[in-house]
């Protein structure tokens, strides 16, 4: 046979690829297989340009129970007899197609991830990017993926308790929508994705099948496309309510302790589901797809392999427990079949029926090319790291560019979007989203709790690729540690362009090699994570956003840490820092270029030693109740923290540091390794002394009280006026 | 005191254990999951009717719901005056199936709202209320795409004159305004009951609030009026 270029763009296989199929068969592939090889060496499913890569992030950890790779998502022993289990994941493309239900989507398949491994989905968080909002494309993107997360999110009874949402060019058309799930698991109930001994039986068990969402993985997910919308019908449709059905009952039935294994059904659908099982679980199988139930009449059976029709799952039992299994199922009225067998044989057999349609080796069909395609550094770099930053202003201009900063759609309140989240469903939201840099969950039966925070910079990533995926980590981490916890896992989402283009492959391979080495200093595993590549559109790639997830733990959930400042009369501290020198350097990549100058200009840069002792600190400080809040420096700098602070605690700040160097980098110049707390003063000596046993260096720079932000004679502004500014900025962007 | 609530369970519920968690575990009282196939309410001494996506909240909040099964013996119990409580989509059911007066319509603004909410105490002489006092101002979250309250002014009339509003949406101040109302509601209503009061409807969510540490216990207060007023019928019923 041969093949033409147009099946093999179809299912995104590139010749050579075809050729070694062919070699590795000893023959040619079926139709079928053919769409099964096209979904598995897809980049969506088999990471073959980013696998050689991945293998750099440490899996290990003192909390690993399940490592990176070898489960659905990685496990965390979190004591107590409970392990949290968590993951991020891209749904880009779809929402660039088809916002609602793209977004939606990417919530319902997260959680499913979650769900395969028996544990209770706690907490949903979202990070996303979108173009400016001033563009009516984006802002249509915007609201309907907010829409999205909404609709589907809050059917299934799962708090969405944070995430960050943020606003650049580079994401005009190309949205980035990441959602991360986590679950809470009981010792003893977590359930294995595999096919259990030969002989086990395979239950489809949720919504029928149709011709939804076929080449998503492999066509949508794996390349660049220039008309998204004529891709319209490769988006899924989400059933929320059946989510939450299948949840309870899955549940249910892990429970009893009879499943054999249990999988979700995503990315290439049946396809990639039973494979990765029977991989995992070394054996063949028998899969007979006349028995899978349809939504739609003449589906073939490539089709019905290749369905991603949504909220799905399939569970592997052994015969003599079906009936058992059946009971609970239909109790929730749950469709259910039983479609195949695991085998001894190795092989992935496909029937209709009567009919063979597909028998290649389960091996063959998971072993996915390897790509370490060539890298070369961006040529843009040299100069745009290099380029000079404009002249600071007049500092009579301080209380204005203040209102301004505060505002900025980057900065401004997120009131709008969470609202519109249930983020306290399962009453176990201690620190509710906006109030800290990081969520907080209380663990019933435990006086522990889990702290939250997703964070990335494509900013910070494409002015510097292995910085930005350092400070990526960091900046998580910091996050969760600000709250009071420490950081101990987490989980990352790989927003990047084109990996064929190699100046586009050495972001991605250095910004995971920045990110890889801020784990290995911070001691924190990777256990989850996904690629999002080819993120581009006619114009160009989009800035590349690695997305870090950090989960973080509480001993005493009590003892947790929100921003806003809590009592008139506390003294301010900086962390991080014994004086404030405004360097230009502490404006790359900063907020303030971007906003107030439309410059991405400069070379972020942390230092990963001084970011773990600062880290460390922070969780003495909380565990020994000597701060009231503390805040991160970040977007927007120190006077934005502050600011901030100052809002959310209803509270001015008069503030006595001497400002030397630029003043606008001193306040708006984001160094990293900062964080602003607040304290009792009679706890000041005690701060200061942790602060130096930590090799933290430290900064009092003012008291909380009365109704104004006032900064010498530098800036004098009421807080009512900030707090209007701050909590109308969003919507205003939109103009 | 301890009484027994049965809590409702449809497909698509999903407040149902943060219920019993607020009165097991919080209120020190007994609760029950009653799934929506079951008919006997005999065991029960309140029934609690949740919030969630009952049926996914398809065709309407609610539609689908008051055609299962337990809800023609909701019916029956409250036809005998048995104490029922719905909250959010519990409340959209209630009116569904006739136990309360009107309409729960989609949002004012469309949107979904989550957020902390002001509530002024309108009555306290009810089985659900009697732990606050009247005109005082509580805090109890929504969360809810489906709160629009809708009444005829004709029925919002005879509902005022008979008492049956326990609930308005108010600022922290206890003005009743526009900009208090979170979803558009005639008249600002955020809970009522039946003519008998003993069917109570809010979209609030009281289960949301019975710890400090997650925001408050006006909720916890809620169901505490619950537990008193039914250990207090009861005592009387054995003394009779």
């Amino acid at each position: 046979m041969n093949i033409s270029k147009e099946i093999l763009q179809e299912i995104a296989l590139t010749r050579d690829e075809y050729d070694l199929i062919v070699s590795k068969l000893k023959r040619q592939p079926s139709k079928v297989e053919l769409g099964m090889f096209g979904a598995l060496w897809s980049e969506h499913c088999g990471y073959k340009h980013s696998k050689l890569l991945l293998e750099l992030f440490p899996t290990k950890g003192e909390y690993v129970q399940v490592g990176a790779g070898s489960e659905n998502a990685g496990v965390i022993d979190i004591g107590d007899d409970m392990s949290v289990v968590f993951k991020m994941e891209s749904h880009n493309h779809p929402s660039a197609v088809e916002p609602f239900q793209g977004a939606a989507t990417g919530v319902g398949g997260i959680i499913r991830d979650i769900l395969a491994m028996g544990a209770r989905p706690i907490a949903l968080l979202n990070s996303l990017r979108f173009g400016p909002l001033n563009e009516p494309r984006n802002r249509f993107l915007y609201e309907r993926v907010i829409s999205g997360i909404s609709a589907y999110g809050n059917c299934t009874g799962i708090p969405d308790v944070g995430g960050e949402v943020n606003f650049d060019e580079s994401y005009s058309g190309n949205p980035l929508v990441n959602a991360m799930c986590i679950g809470l698991l009981e010792k003893g109930n977590l359930v294995r994705a595999t096919t259990g001994e030969p002989g086990s039986l395979f239950v489809l068990v949720g919504a029928p099948t149709g011709r939804d969402g076929i080449h998503g993985a492999s066509g949508l997910a794996s390349r660049t496309f220039s008309d998204d919308r004529e891709m319209r019908p490769t988006v899924q449709v989400g059933d929320p309510f059946l989510e939450k059905v299948l949840i309870e009952a899955c549940l249910e039935v892990a429970r009893t302790g009879l499943l054999e294994g249990m999988q979700d059904l995503g990315a290439a659908g049946l396809t990639s589901s039973v494979v990765e099982i029977a991989e995992r679980g070394k054996t063949g199988f028998n899969l007979d797809v006349s028995r899978v139930p349809r939504r739609e009449e003449g589906m073939n059976a490539y089709e019905v392999m290749l369905s991603e029709s949504q909220e799905r799952m399939l569970l592997v039992i052994r015969p003599e427990n079906l009936n058992q299994v059946t009971e609970i199922l239909s109790r929730w009225d749950l469709g259910s079949s039983v479609i195949g067998e695991s085998t001894i044989d190795g092989i992935a057999r496909i029937l209709d029926g009567e009919e063979e349609v597909a028998a290649a080796p389960v091996s063959t069909l998971t072993e996915a090319p390897r790509y370490r395609p060539p890298s070369s550094r961006p040529s843009y770099l040299e100069q745009i790291q290099r380029e000079a930053v404009p002249e600071q202003p007049d500092i009579t201009q301080a209380n204005q560019l203040l209102l301004k900063m505060i505002g900025s759609p980057n900065i401004a309140s997120r009131h709008s979007i969470y609202r519109q989240y249930d983020h306290e469903v399962q009453t176990n939201t201690v620190i509710k989203p906006g109030l800290a840099d990081a969520a907080v969950l209380r663990l019933r039966n435990s006086d522990k709790g889990l702290a939250i925070a997703t964070d990335g910079n494509g900013r910070y990533t494409y002015l510097d690729p292995y910085a930005g995926g350092a400070i990526a980590v960091a900046e998580a981490c910091r996050n969760v540690a600000c709250s009071g916890a420490k950081p101990v896992a987490i989980t990352d989402c790989l927003n990047f362009g084109s990996p064929e283009n190699p100046e586009i492959y050495y972001q991605l391979e250095n910004a995971i090699k920045g990110a890889a080495e801020a784990c290995r200093i911070f001691g924190i595993p990777v256990v989850s994570g996904n690629v999002s590549l080819y993120n581009e559109t006619k114009k160009d790639a989009i800035h590349p956003t690695p997305i870090i997830g950090a989960v973080g733990i509480l001993d005493k959930v009590e003892d947790c840490l929100s921003s806003d400042f809590k009592n008139p009369g506390d003294d301010i501290f900086l962390l991080g820092s014994e004086k404030l020198f405004g360097a230009s350097a502490a404006l790359s990549g900063s907020e303030y270029l971007a906003y107030i100058y439309q410059m991405t200009i400069g070379r972020p840069e942390v230092d990963l030693e001084a970011e773990l002792k600062l880290q460390k600190l922070l969780a003495e400080l909380a565990k020994e109740h000597l701060v009231n809040s503390a805040h991160d420096c970040s977007e927007g700098g120190l006077a934005i923290a502050i600011a901030e602070m100052s809002i959310l605690g209803k509270l001015g700040v008069d503030l006595n540091f001497e400002v030397s160097g630029r003043w606008d980098a001193a306040l708006f110049g984001e160094n990293q390794s900062q964080v602003v707390v607040s304290a009792a003063p009679e706890k000041g000596d005690e701060i200061l002394a942790t602060a130096a046993k930590f090799e933290v260096p430290i900064l009092r720079i003012g008291i909380v009280g009365g109704n104004r932000f006032l900064l010498k004679d530098i800036i004098d502004l009421p807080t009512g006026e900030l707090t209007r500014q701050y909590m109308d900025g969003l919507q205003l962007s939109h103009l | 005191m301890s009484i027994n609530f049965g809590v409702l369970v449809f497909p698509g519920t999903w407040s149902d254990s943060d219920w019993e968690y607020a009165i097991v575990d919080i209120a020190g009282s007994r609760a029950n999951p009653v799934f929506h196939k079951q008919t006997d309410l005999s065991d029960y001494d309140c029934i609690v009717i949740p919030g969630g996506f009952s049926f996914g909240d398809y065709l309407r909040p609610g539609a689908i719901a008051h055609f299962s099964p337990v809800m023609q013996s909701v019916k029956k119990y409250a036809a005998n005056g048995g104490i029922v409580i719905g909250s959010c989509n519990g409340f959209q059911i209630l009116c569904e199936a006739g136990l309360l007066p009107g309409t729960l319509m989609r949002n004012e603004h469309l949107e979904f709202r989550c957020q902390e909410q002001f509530l002024k105490v309108e009555k306290s002489s009810s089985p659900f209320t009697s732990t606050f006092v009247e005109n005082e101002i509580i805090s109890i979250p929504i969360s809810h795409g489906d709160g629009n309250y809708y009444v005829s002014q004709n029925e919002l009339k005879q509902m005022e004159d008979k008492n049956q509003i326990l609930l308005r949406y108010c600022d922290n101040k206890g003005d009743i305004t526009k900009k208090s109302n979170p979803n558009g509601s005639v008249a600002n209503i955020a809970g009522v009951t039946n003519l008998d009061g003993n069917v109570f409807g809010l979209m609030p969510h009281p289960e949301r609030v019975v710890e400090l540490k997650l925001g408050g216990v006006d909720g916890l207060r809620m169901i505490q009026s619950i537990i008193s007023n039914i250990t207090a019928t009861t005592f009387s019923d054995r003394v009779v």
